[in-house]
């Protein structure tokens, strides 16, 4: 089947096969491979990509359903070299120490932030509570999160 | 002139790629003509294999080629475990199972294709005929003589029994003034789950009669020279490259049957093969962690001092050896006494195989057993004998001044002052407040519980003679003609920020900016010897060498400097890019000194060009790094439900490089270890068929279930390495399990509990507060 998706900016189109997993499309198709894998039963958040504007565990959709649609992978997220935000709160607070888990962790935070500009540490907890992360123990995940939110805020 | 940045929160070099998603994990690698790999594995904890039928899967759509045991019996080499123990039964262990399944998700057949989903697709039409055997979860029910043995060829499922005795504990016995205390302790089977699975892309090229694999791995060296040996080549013809590795804990310190069949596949094929775990095989086939019974008998005086202490280990081993699977429990003997001096030990460890998949190193690796043992223990004399645990720990630790203080387990430590963690973190969680306010809640019907940890763990691994492969480490630095640095590492590190850490070292020692220096490990062709990253050693032993190799090199630019300067050698001091003597007066460019020895116009005699150094980094001890916890829970009366309210550490790893990496090692630690102590546990019905199959229900715990964590450090250095440090990579995991069990145990002493065995699910505390104890 043909699709056409705006990936990160840019139109595509290509043939794939109907039971193409959208993670798989980007990563095997497209060549963003900042996007993972880490459980493909929709459980761990690493697919996490934001679709029309919605964080969305890109491992529970086919790449044919996302057709027409507008989609950033984390790739996209700096696309002149400026970094994040987000980005830069993770790198300040140590948000990160394998880093698998983390261009999901960034792309379900931006939605959270785009839903509340101002969460509590509680919240943020809350709101990454379908993203598995098992090096940092979430507090410098948090901690990235505010700093980004004051960032942005400002 | 420039602060130092050894003791500074020095910002990760490795996260600008991985923030931007672009770090290179094995699943990234594409290569032209790449094939992919999927297993079919077996349903049955032991069966007999009849016939395999492929035809199907053969003639399925981009399938290559399809393997079973048969087809590879001879042509590669048995999965190794390289654990030296007396005695030890070792079962022949095939990359395929040939005649015999001995656990659920054991490989059975490989298929090669063209995608991963032909390949998978593939795998599912392979039909094997099982004659089911009985099988043997429970490890004392397999060391029952009318038990099923998993190896028939070796006579039962006892691997093997080690014994560890310090002082005369069966004099004690007679002592009628001591009070006997009995427990029986559960470890459960828990399992790593780094997020990112286990991952190979294997390149074998017949023109060069090279094997390339990436994998990712902890230990890219032992990983090449097994590789070699199981594919019968030379070490020479095979470069095992770890790219980014997301995670490992352990379980990637190892060689798995399928990096060995990916490697046959690409050499039978003469292309790339890629296999990428799915996450129900990372729960079933990668090893898991833990599973030992403990059984004690404590020997105390009525003041509390512990003077003897008896146990027998039941290490659940499961079906084969992994690398390390039977070393691990005897960590857990040798570590046993934890922070006190008792006088008398007597350890028995027996391994025993079952029908499940191989326990072997996750994150603490037999000392989160004996740290538990010996503070659920303390803990416990503090019931017997109504004192407060802090008393008791008090009462037992030696003083800062009996160190080096050798034990009965016949370890040696080299630094501590227990009193002053324990106090720290008494003082940062309120302890005596705390205890008041249990008090107040305990009359209106609630349960605040407060638990203490003071744990000692044995680290920076170690010694070559204690070392199953060596424990020395490699490091090399290097100037290049610009004056930028580059280093390499015999280590592997896998998220724990080590590029960081080497770089502040060299930067620091050269006198040069932190950017000017480049951290490369992981590739064998590259970083000539390694051994790896694993047992808190990277930073306290791979760090040394890097340390030492740069003390080389300055050694060398000083001699250089000193010659064009007109001064000696010893004057010289490296700052702000320049090699000066102490007060400045005579001062040289860095840059003008590496020239100088690059380009090699005037060096002085008896120097060569080049600034070159590496050096092999020899540990004389282990490091034992401590500390003190407290955990406050709340257990809810009504559902049983137990909320993590507070927690404090205060941690000792020796000296600390990055204050930022060390607390972000603590708290995922401590994650893990909380995660053990609530909610994990892998869980095999009695038929062998794993239960916690899927990320759904293997608890892999999530943010909103933690508190803050309020950590601090003391640093006590160790003598053992120039640098002081002692290492911190699993210091949470195996000090804050027994804190939180010893909280909840602590919540709930108005309804007599004495223990309760881990995970400490809602449902467990529920029958306790409906039904009482049964003791
Ligand atoms: S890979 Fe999609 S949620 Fe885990
Ligand atoms: S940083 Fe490793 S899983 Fe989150």
């Amino acid at each position: 089947m043909k699709i056409k998706v705006k990936v990160n900016g840019a139109w595509r189109e290509d043939e794939v096969e109907p039971r193409l997993l959208l993670v798989h499309y980007l990563r095997d198709v497209a060549g963003l491979t900042g996007t993972h894998i880490g459980c493909e039963t929709s459980i761990c958040g690493a697919c996490t990509v934001l679709v029309n504007g919605e964080a969305v565990k890109s491992c529970t959709l086919f790449a044919v359903q996302a057709d027409g649609a507008e989609i950033l992978t984390i790739e996209g997220l700096a696309p002149d070299g400026q970094l994040h935000p987000l980005q830069q709160g993770f790198w300040e607070e140590h948000g990160l120490q394998c880093g698998f888990c983390t261009p999901g962790m960034i792309l379900a935070s931006y939605q959270l932030l785009k839903r509340n500009p101002h969460p509590s540490p509680e919240e943020i907890r809350q709101g990454l509570e379908g993203n598995l992360c098992r090096c940092t123990g979430y507090q410098h995940i948090v901690k990235a999160v505010e700093w980004a939110a004051a960032r942005m805020s400002s | 002139m420039a602060t130092p940045l050894l003791g500074q929160r020095v910002k990760r070099k490795e996260d600008p790629r991985l923030i931007q998603g672009r770090g290179h994990y094995v699943d990234d690698i594409q290569l032209p003509g790449m094939l992919h790999m999927a297993f079919t594995r077996s349903l049955h904890a032991h069966a007999r294999i009849g016939s395999i039928r492929v035809a199907a899967a053969k003639a399925a759509p981009g399938v290559v080629a399809v393997y079973t045991g048969q087809d590879i019996q001879g042509q590669l080499g048995w999965v190794p475990c390289a654990a030296g123990i007396e005695g030890l039964k070792v079962p022949r262990h095939s990359c395929l199972a040939i005649d015999k399944v001995c656990y659920v998700g054991e490989p059975v057949a490989a298929v090669v294709a063209a995608s991963g989903y032909a390949a998978r697709d593939a795998a599912d039409l392979i039909e094997v005929d099982y004659e089911p055997l009985p099988a043997v979860v429970n490890p004392e029910k397999a060391l029952a003589k009318e038990s099923p043995v998993i190896h028939e060829e070796l006579g039962d499922n006892v691997a093997f029994v080690a014994k560890l005795a310090g002082g005369d504990c069966a004099s004690l016995e007679a002592d009628k003034t001591l009070k006997v205390i009995k427990a029986r302790f559960i470890n459960q089977r828990l399992a790593p789950v780094s997020m990112e699975t286990r991952g190979v892309v294997a390149n074998y090229s017949p023109g060069e009669d090279l094997l390339t694999v990436w994998s990712s791995t902890q230990v890219p060296h032992i990983l090449k020279t097994q590789l070699a040996i199981m594919n019968s080549l030379d070490e020479a013809r095979c470069r095992v490259i770890a790219p980014e590795v997301g995670g490992g804990f352990g379980s990637k310190l190892n060689v798995y049957g399928e990096e060995g069949m990916a490697c046959l596949a690409s050499r039978r094929l003469g292309r790339p093969v890629k296999w990428i775990e799915g996450r129900r095989e990372n729960l079933q086939a990668t090893i898991h962690g833990r599973d030992q019974i403990n059984e004690l008998e404590v020997y105390v005086r009525p003041d509390g001092k512990v003077v003897g202490l008896k146990c027998s280990i039941i290490a659940d081993l499961g079906a084969y050896h992994q690398l390390l699977t039977p070393a691990i429990p005897t960590l857990t003997a040798l570590m046993i006494l934890g922070c006190y001096n008792i006088p008398n030990v007597f350890v028995q460890t027996t391994g025993v195989f079952t029908n499940k998949m191989a326990t072997d190193a996750y994150r603490g690796a037999g000392r989160p057993e004996a740290t538990y043992i010996i503070e659920r223990v303390m803990d416990l004399v503090a019931h017997e004998l109504n004192m407060d645990p802090v008393d008791v720990r008090m009462k037992n630790f030696p003083s800062p001044d009996d160190f080096p203080l050798a034990l009965p387990t016949g370890v040696t430590y080299d630094t501590a002052n227990y009193q002053r963690s324990l106090k720290k973190v008494l003082k940062a969680a309120g302890y005596s407040r705390l205890r008041k306010e249990q008090e107040r809640l305990r009359k209106k019907g609630k349960y605040l519980g407060i638990g203490l940890s003071t744990y000692v763990e044995i680290c920076a691994m170690g010694p070559s003679s204690r070392m199953p492969a060596g424990g020395w480490e490699f490091g090399e630095v290097r100037i290049d003609p610009t004056g930028k640095v580059t280093v390499l590492s015999g280590t592997s590190p896998h998220g724990q920020g080590e590029e960081t850490s080497f770089a502040q070292i060299v930067a620091d020692g050269l006198g040069i900016p932190y950017d000017d220096v480049t951290v490369y490990h992981g590739d064998t062709f590259q970083v000539p010897m390694g051994i790896g990253t694993f047992g808190s050693r990277t930073t306290a032993v791979g760090g040394t060498a890097i340390y030492q190799a740069m003390g080389r090199l300055k050694k060398k630019m000083a001699r250089i400097a000193a010659h064009q300067l007109g001064v000696k050698p010893g004057e010289l001091v490296f700052r702000d890019r320049r090699i000066e003597t102490e007060d400045g007066q005579k001062s040289i460019g860095f840059a003008e000194v590496v020239a100088e020895a690059i380009f090699a116009k005037q060096l002085p005699p008896g120097i060569d060009p080049g600034l070159h150094e590496h050096s092999v980094f020899e540990p004389s001890n282990y490091t034992f790094p401590f500390g003190a916890h407290v955990a406050v829970v709340e257990v809810d009366g009504e559902t049983g439900e137990i909320r993590l309210r507070n927690y404090y550490a205060v941690d000792d790893c020796g000296r600390v490089l990055n204050p930022m990496l060390v607390d972000g090692q603590i708290h995922g630690g401590v994650a893990q270890a909380v995660g053990q102590a609530l909610w994990e546990e892998l869980v095999y019905d009695e038929n062998g068929q794993l239960i916690t199959g899927s990320l759904m229900d293997y608890a892999v715990p999530k943010a909103h279930q933690f508190c803050w964590f309020e950590t601090q450090n003391t640093e006590t250095r160790t003598p053992v390495n120039p640098l002081g440090v002692k290492g911190v990579g699993e210091a949470g995991t195996i000090g804050a399990t027994p804190a939180v069990v010893n909280a909840v145990v602590d919540a709930l002493k108005p309804f007599g509990v004495r223990h309760i065995d881990m995970p400490l699910k809602p449902e467990k505390i529920w029958r306790i507060l409906k039904q009482g104890v049964r003791n």
